[in-house]
């Protein structure tokens, strides 16, 4: 593509003398960039505009109006005041799927992040395998949540892989029906949680170990940093953007848990592994229960926002703070 | 690092031994490679479940990421241009906007859309569909889009302009193929989003016999309780897809989620 200079009042090629005025001559330059019918037009972003304002704006707001309602899907809503949300805090399932949600978040957010940050380090160091095994952790994130849980489901049903394994090393009595005991169900679907996202967590940390320039590091070489300082002192303190993003990530992803748990434990065992998206889904969809379905989705989503923007808030100032 | 990541991949090789073991073999050397490899398992899952065999799950699926990802890149790719070439106030709300449509939950919009989506009878339809995924991903499509934009010289579509081109032909012809790296990495994100996703199809097309893979998957299982050399054949043809495009566009992949989805 040659660029060729052209007057837009005449459309003529400019010439020599035209492009090139003699010092002290004043010239009324063609303004460039504000000229009006050549800024690009609003128009164009009309149907993005139209699609995020109906789907992340309108539907979101009007579902608070339902959260207040006993909205069954058919009748008309009839306005309830706070009732469902009184519901949510004492029923025991509710409330039993406010803190395995919390307890996902929560355990997403700390072994997922190190899993990821320990593999980054140890994978930023070995060149030779590097991308191989990079492909490999990575490689659980992309399939379909869904369908990686009943893999999940397997190796904790009772024939499955663990009990193989423990059966195989002597310790038949820790043999356990792991997807059946209320204590175990819910830590069934943080390790498929942990193992499925620790990836992503991983190529977060290295591409910010990748910015950090390696003279920084032998500087703390030669000055004598053990390995351990050199860690904490040196490379978690420029980290603190990974951290930030994968801390956020973690979060919100563990609060939005919904596949893992239908495919692993179904809820079950009597609703102990219940999570707020799971909730959300049965009671508006199996019990058509709209207007509580609506007021368990503005808690997840209030739970979300809160705790999401309180955590990055902290982060960014312990950024501030070490850089 | 060996041994972790052979623990990593312990469940990829279980599904790999499965799919091809018969049921006898499952039980009696679970871990082994398959005695007597057959392809039954997969005939089996590709089969699917009641009326809907997994070939339409696919059709399905198919036809909704294909055209939720080109409304996604046109519309996306549009508004980002308007947002990164104009500099007025009005650009800067938008693009605020739209940051905050990536930050409210979608969870929430669950009931009001389930409501809007029956009374256009868009319920059970590949076109609600569509058009849902094209709302939902238009704050991170738009994000990733004006971002590389804002760095990208306007010199070219200047000169275009200059010459006479229309708006949109400056677009299409000079601005849009610019942006072929970052509209990979938009493509690949959103597709493999959209293609993944269980809970929208769940809601949305539930009883309308026009499922997607994951649904397809899970009434697979649930018809087949606990047949894991089934329900793992299933997972694995439901995975080769994104398996392949794994191997084919793994860097677009990796960047485009590391750096992607940030927001």
């Amino acid at each position: 593509l040659v660029y060729t200079p052209v007057d837009e009042r005449i459309g003529t090629p400019v010439t020599q003398e035209q492009a090139g005025p003699a010092r002290g001559t004043i010239v009324r330059r063609p303004r460039r960039r504000r000229a009006g019918p050549r800024q690009v037009s609003w128009l164009i972003a009309v149907p993005s505009v139209a699609l995020l304002l109906a789907y992340h704006f309108v539907a979101p707001i009007s579902s608070v109006g339902y959260a207040f309602t006993d909205w069954n899907g058919l009748t008309s809503p009839r306005w309830i005041g706070l009732r469902n949300f009184r519901e949510i805090l004492h029923s025991g399932v509710s409330n039993g799927a406010l803190k395995n949600t919390l307890f996902l978040a929560a355990t997403l957010l700390v072994v997922s992040n190190a899993f990821g940050c320990l593999l980054a380090l140890a994978l930023n160091r070995t060149l030779k395998t590097r991308n191989f095994l990079r492909a490999i952790f990575f490689l659980p994130f992309v399939i379909a949540p869904l369908a990686t849980s009943y893999v999940w489901q397997y190796i904790f049903s009772y024939e499955g892989t663990l009990n193989q394994f423990l059966g195989a090393v002597g310790l038949e009595s820790w043999k356990t029906a792991w997807l059946g005991d209320p204590t175990w169900a819910l830590w069934t679907v943080a390790a498929a949680l942990v193992w499925q996202t620790a990836g992503l967590c991983m190529v977060i940390y290295l591409a910010g170990l990748q910015g950090i320039p390696p003279e920084i590091e032998e500087a703390a070489v030669v000055d004598g940093a053990k390995d351990v300082y050199r860690l904490r002192r040196v490379i978690l303190p420029l980290l603190a953007p990974s951290i930030t993003i994968a801390s956020t990530l973690m979060l919100i992803y563990g609060m939005r848990v919904f596949d893992q748990v239908l495919a692993i434990t179904g809820g079950g065992p009597v609703g102990t592994s219940e999570t707020l998206a799971t909730q959300v889904y049965e009671q508006t969809f199996t019990y058509g229960r709209f207007g509580f379905g609506a007021a368990l989705s503005v808690v997840l989503s209030l739970m979300i926002m809160l705790l999401a923007l309180g955590q990055l808030l902290i982060l960014r100032s312990r950024e501030d703070r070490t850089s | 690092m060996i041994l972790l990541a052979s623990v990593w991949f312990i469940p990829v090789y279980i599904v790999l031994v499965f799919s091809f073991k018969k049921p006898l073999d499952v039980y009696e050397h679970p871990m082994l490679p398959p005695r007597h490899p057959t392809l039954d398992n997969f005939t089996t899952a590709w089969k699917g479940s009641g009326r809907v065999t997994m070939s339409d799950a696919f059709v399905n699926s198919i036809v909704i990421t294909a055209c939720s990802v080109a409304l996604l890149l046109v519309f996306g790719s549009l508004a980002a241009y308007a947002l990164a070439r104009r500099s007025s106030r009005l650009s800067t709300g938008l693009y605020l906007l739209y940051v905050l449509g990536f930050i409210i939950p979608f969870q929430l919009a669950i009931v009001p859309l389930y409501k809007a989506m029956r009374t256009l009878h868009l319920l059970g339809s590949l076109y609600g569909m569509i058009l849902l995924y094209a709302g939902l991903l238009m704050p991170l499509t738009v994000f990733l889009y004006t971002g590389f934009m804002r760095v990208l010289p306007r010199e070219y579509e200047e000169s275009a302009r200059v010459d006479g081109a229309s708006q949109f032909r400056t677009f299409w012809r000079v601005v849009f193929p610019l942006l072929m790296p970052v509209t990979a990495t938009v493509a690949v994100l959103d597709g493999v989003i959209i293609w993944n996703d269980f809970f929208n199809p769940l809601i949305f097309l539930s009883g309308s016999g026009k499922i997607t893979i994951p649904v397809a998957i899970y009434s697979f299982v649930n018809e087949n309780p606990a047949q894991y050399n089934l329900i793992l054949a299933g997972v694995l043809v439901a995975s080769l897809p994104i398996i392949a495009l794994y191997l084919f566009a793994q860097r677009q992949l990796i960047r485009g989620f590391s750096g992607g989805i940030r927001g």
